[in-house]
């Protein structure tokens, strides 16, 4: 027996059938939709229930006036468009969020304007979401004052979009997050991280931009990533990073740019990552891999006006370089192979000083320093001889 | 119009001037007159602030020269070496010292005509010859017209020709009753130049004649033989 | 004295050494940024032509020309002149030549080549540098009587501030590596401006690496404004104090 779902349009707004949208969705059955005009909405917590199409007509502004939570999603199948939301309440214990989304699946969460949240938009036990083209703003200072741009808890199979995301503590967070795609974001100067995720696998991260976050993007516990043409940059300070990579197998890093990070790729406790045709250009540390980093391949990328190359805190070779271009490579390709004739010692013994006394830093590029360098290169005696690019290429790669 | 008082310059331990008093006035051709490292020299640049002196003061026109320049605007002195800056032409060096001098009154071309100075006017300093390097000296001056001529050995390396023509002309300013301060080796030449004789031998002044005190006091009409009788007789030591 | 500066000014920059300092500077500059397609490689060359040729020849040329000039001053002191217009007309001189050079030989490729803000701070090094190397290399010749010494004593220098100075400064760093020596090794480098020079360049090309670098005293003096403007006065003691002694003795000098 078919059930005819007869929809209907309900509207909000000065004039209009409802003066709020409390009232509106009281009035609403699933399947409605409800159009909001433009006005200040001043209603506390807004709960979304039902099955219903919520779209907002230039902009309409809902606020929550820094005491409440401003829109909470407890439904399947809804759609929230064009609104602006702004001002959620602070919470130490809960995690009050401009847009929230509790225990719900098939959601839409397009064209969005969300100012000044304490979490922007929040996903918690999410499925099958859809996150796109919102702009995201808050303004934290600190850490603890502020909460993730999108913060996804426990969800599955979600796509995050053309968000652009700044000002949060993290741009975007997982945890638990799996099957999911995050697609041409934009994050930018938030506190803590651009993208951080944690213990959530099979995700995928292509053509987003991380730029100026204080501590870049930080991947950890988690299997099976992949991170495709994505760009990170101006992630510059103390423990500041392009990418943190702790405790990761089994990922691929193809494609990206690193430029102008404190380190771009940090590598701690990883494992079988395929690091590929990424450009490397003006960080002070290309790829700083620790020494309980196994059985990774770095090829085919291009190194280009970074400080330091290569640095690691150990003396054991698991890794394996080959066929990158290294702009500090000196040597000569006779037999035109495009490869160097001799290796590529990517490790330079002062970093190797610098990691213990980074006070030296001070007498970086000074006459006595290059004359030490030069010397470890021709006779390796401190660096490991084995830690090399066997087939360094003479030209860079066009990335 | 130069009064040297007491004047006493030590290089280290060595003493190169002991208490020289020296009264010079105008209208005299001072010939300063000794051995080798008797001084002289040192009594010039003393005159000319280029020695600083250990003891003793220095009057030009009754005021005491030091931390003064100006002075030596009335003066113009002409080395033993005058060595220049070598990429420079003989024209611009005497630019820069026309510059530097800032010379109001008419300027005393007769030197620069004399010794043909047009012709060699844009050589470089370096191309010249130490001839050629005196006679700019000496233009140099004369050029500005000064009451005071200091002249350091101003014969040496000149052509005959251009010897005379530095007489000639040193007679000339003399007789406008400039003061003029000659040393030379060459007691000859300065017969007919001189109204005063200077002697000194090692770092003191051992005498300080007129001419013809000297030649009455020795019988003689050359200043070389008159000297060389005084050497002679004892009397100088 | 305006007239005894242009003077030297125009004597130095006819001199074939400088015509051929400029050139090669010239050539370095134009080849390394011509040929080499990574900016910051260039960079790099340049600073080590900055750190150690142009002291070297800025102190020595400036050395050789103060005795080659002797006479000259000598004849400038037995013109109405004071000793102070002088040694200033010769500082000025020298100082304002050597510059020219390097302003033409690397000035002019850097500006061309280089991001501004980094070309202009490698340009402020060079012609600080110069300067410092111009106001030591015076001080040797008022020290020393004789050529050969002054000309030995201003190579003495040079070798110890640019080269044998941040070995030491290893050295001592190695030596003391378990205690808190940051001050003293901020302190240590500040003082020589090589090194100083060296630094500000770096904050230009290693910018990243160094914002990794927690040390508060390093930040604080060379991060920011106030550390650039501190560098800055380092830099111009290295000219003023050298300056006004030579100077104190040159009015005291029996020429």
């Amino acid at each position: 027996m078919p059930t005819v779902v007869i929809s209907k349009n309900i509207h909000v707004g000065p004039g209009k059938e409802h003066r709020s949208i409390r009232a509106a969705l009281l009035s609403a059955k699933d399947g409605d939709t409800i159009f909001v005009y433009h006005s200040l909405y001043k209603e506390g917590n807004i709960i979304i229930n039902k099955k219903i199409t919520m779209i907002g007509v230039d902009y309409p502004v809902i606020d929550g006036d820094k005491k409440f939570e401003v829109v909470s999603i407890k439904s399947d199948n809804v759609i929230f468009r064009g609104f602006q939301v702004q001002n959620s309440g602070y919470g130490s214990l809960n995690d009050l969020g401009g847009i929230k989304v509790y225990d719900a699946g098939n959601i839409i969460i397009e064209n969005n304007i969300l100012e000044n949240n304490f979490f922007s938009i929040y996903i918690n036990f999410g499925k099958n979401i859809l996150i796109k083209n919102n702009k995201i703003r808050a303004y934290g200072i600190e850490e603890q004052q502020i909460g993730n741009g999108i913060h996804c808890w426990k969800s599955d199979s979600l796509q995050i979009i053309g968000n652009h995301i700044q000002g949060h503590r993290d741009g975007i967070y997982f945890e638990f997050v799996t099957h999911s795609i995050i697609w041409r974001n934009v994050s930018r100067f938030n506190i803590r991280y651009g993208l951080h995720f944690m213990f959530s696998n099979d995700d995928a991260y292509i053509n987003n931009v991380f730029d100026g976050n204080g501590a870049g993007v930080a991947v950890m516990y988690t299997k099976k990533v992949t991170m495709y043409n994505n760009t990170f940059k101006n992630s510059t300070g103390d423990a500041s990073y392009g990418i943190l990579l702790k405790e990761i197998s089994d990922a691929e890093i193809v494609g990206n740019r690193f430029l102008s990070n404190t380190s771009a790729l940090f590598l701690e406790g990883a494992n079988r990552i395929m690091i590929k045709k990424n450009v490397f250009l003006n960080n002070g540390w290309g790829l700083k891999i620790q020494a309980n980093c196994m059985e990774n391949v770095i090829s085919q990328n291009n190194f280009i006006g970074n400080t330091f190359d290569v640095s690691t805190n150990g003396s054991l070779v698991l890794n394996k370089f080959d066929k990158n271009y290294w702009d500090k490579y000196e040597g000569y390709d006779l037999d035109k192979d495009m490869y160097g004739d001799i290796p590529f010692h990517p490790l330079n013994v002062y970093s190797f000083i610098i990691e213990n006394n980074p006070i030296a830093m001070l007498l970086f590029r000074s006459f006595m320093v290059t004359l030490l360098e030069k010397t470890e290169k021709l006779i390796p005696s401190i660096t490991p001889e084995d830690f090399r690019d066997d087939h360094p290429l003479l030209k860079a790669y066009s990335l | 119009m130069i009064e040297i008082n007491n004047l006493t310059k030590k290089f280290g331990k060595t003493t190169a001037l002991r208490k020289v008093n020296l009264t010079l006035t105008s209208g005299t051709c001072v010939g300063l007159i000794g051995p080798n490292a008797c001084g002289k020299t040192t009594l010039i640049k003393n005159i000319l602030s280029m020695v600083v002196p250990t003891e003793g003061e220095i009057f030009f026109d009754g005021k005491n020269i030091h931390g003064d320049v100006f002075y030596k605007n009335n003066i113009g002195y002409m080395p033993q070496i005058g060595r220049y800056p070598e990429n420079m032409s003989v024209r611009q060096v005497i630019q820069m010292i026309k510059n530097i001098r800032n010379h109001q009154g008419t300027e005393d071309k007769e030197l620069f005509e004399a010794f043909e100075m047009e012709k060699i006017a844009d050589k470089k300093m370096r191309t010249l010859s130490g001839g050629t390097t005196q006679k700019v000296s000496a233009t140099l001056a004369f050029l500005f017209n000064p009451p005071v001529l200091i002249l350091d050995e101003p014969t040496a390396g000149l052509d005959p020709i251009a010897s005379e023509i530095l007489r000639v002309k040193i007679i000339k300013e003399r007789e406008k009753g400039k003061l003029i301060l000659i040393t030379s080796h060459l007691l000859s030449e300065l017969d007919d130049l001189l109204t005063n004789i200077v002697f000194m031998q090692e770092s003191v002044v051992v005498f300080n004649k007129t001419m013809e005190d000297l030649f009455a006091e020795t019988g003689e009409n050359r200043v070389s033989r008159a000297i060389h009788k005084l050497l002679k007789t004892g009397v100088l030591s | 004295m305006k007239g005894i500066t242009t003077f030297i000014i125009k004597d130095i920059l006819k001199n074939r050494i400088v015509i051929l300092y400029t050139l090669i500077l010239c050539g370095f500059s134009w080849s390394i940024f011509s040929l080499e397609d990574n900016v910051s490689k260039g960079i790099l060359s340049l600073l080590n032509i900055i750190l150690l040729i142009v002291p070297l020849v800025s102190v020595i040329f400036a050395n050789i020309y103060m005795y080659n000039s002797t006479e000259f001053i000598e004849l400038l002191v037995s013109q109405p002149v004071k000793r102070s217009s002088i040694w200033y007309a010769m500082f000025t001189g020298l100082a304002v030549a050597l510059n020219a050079a390097f302003l033409i030989g690397i000035g002019i490729p850097v500006l061309l080549f280089i991001h501004p803000l980094t070309a202009l701070v490698v340009i402020l090094a060079g012609v600080l540098l110069t300067t410092i190397f111009v106001s030591v290399a015076m001080l040797c010749f008022i020290l020393m009587r004789d050529k050969a010494k002054g000309i030995g004593l201003s190579i003495m220098l040079w070798l110890f501030l640019s080269l044998m100075y941040d070995g030491l400064v290893l050295f001592f760093m190695f030596q003391f590596a378990d205690y808190p020596i940051e001050k003293i090794m901020v302190l240590l480098t500040a003082i020589n401006p090589v090194d100083l020079a060296r630094i500000q360049v770096l904050l230009q090309i290693d910018v990243a690496a160094l914002m990794g670098y927690t040390g508060a005293i390093f930040k604080k003096l060379f991060g920011t404004q106030t550390g650039y403007f501190t560098s800055f006065i380092f830099m111009l003691v290295w000219i003023v104090v050298p300056y006004f002694f030579s100077l104190r003795l040159f009015k005291n000098k029996d020429l």
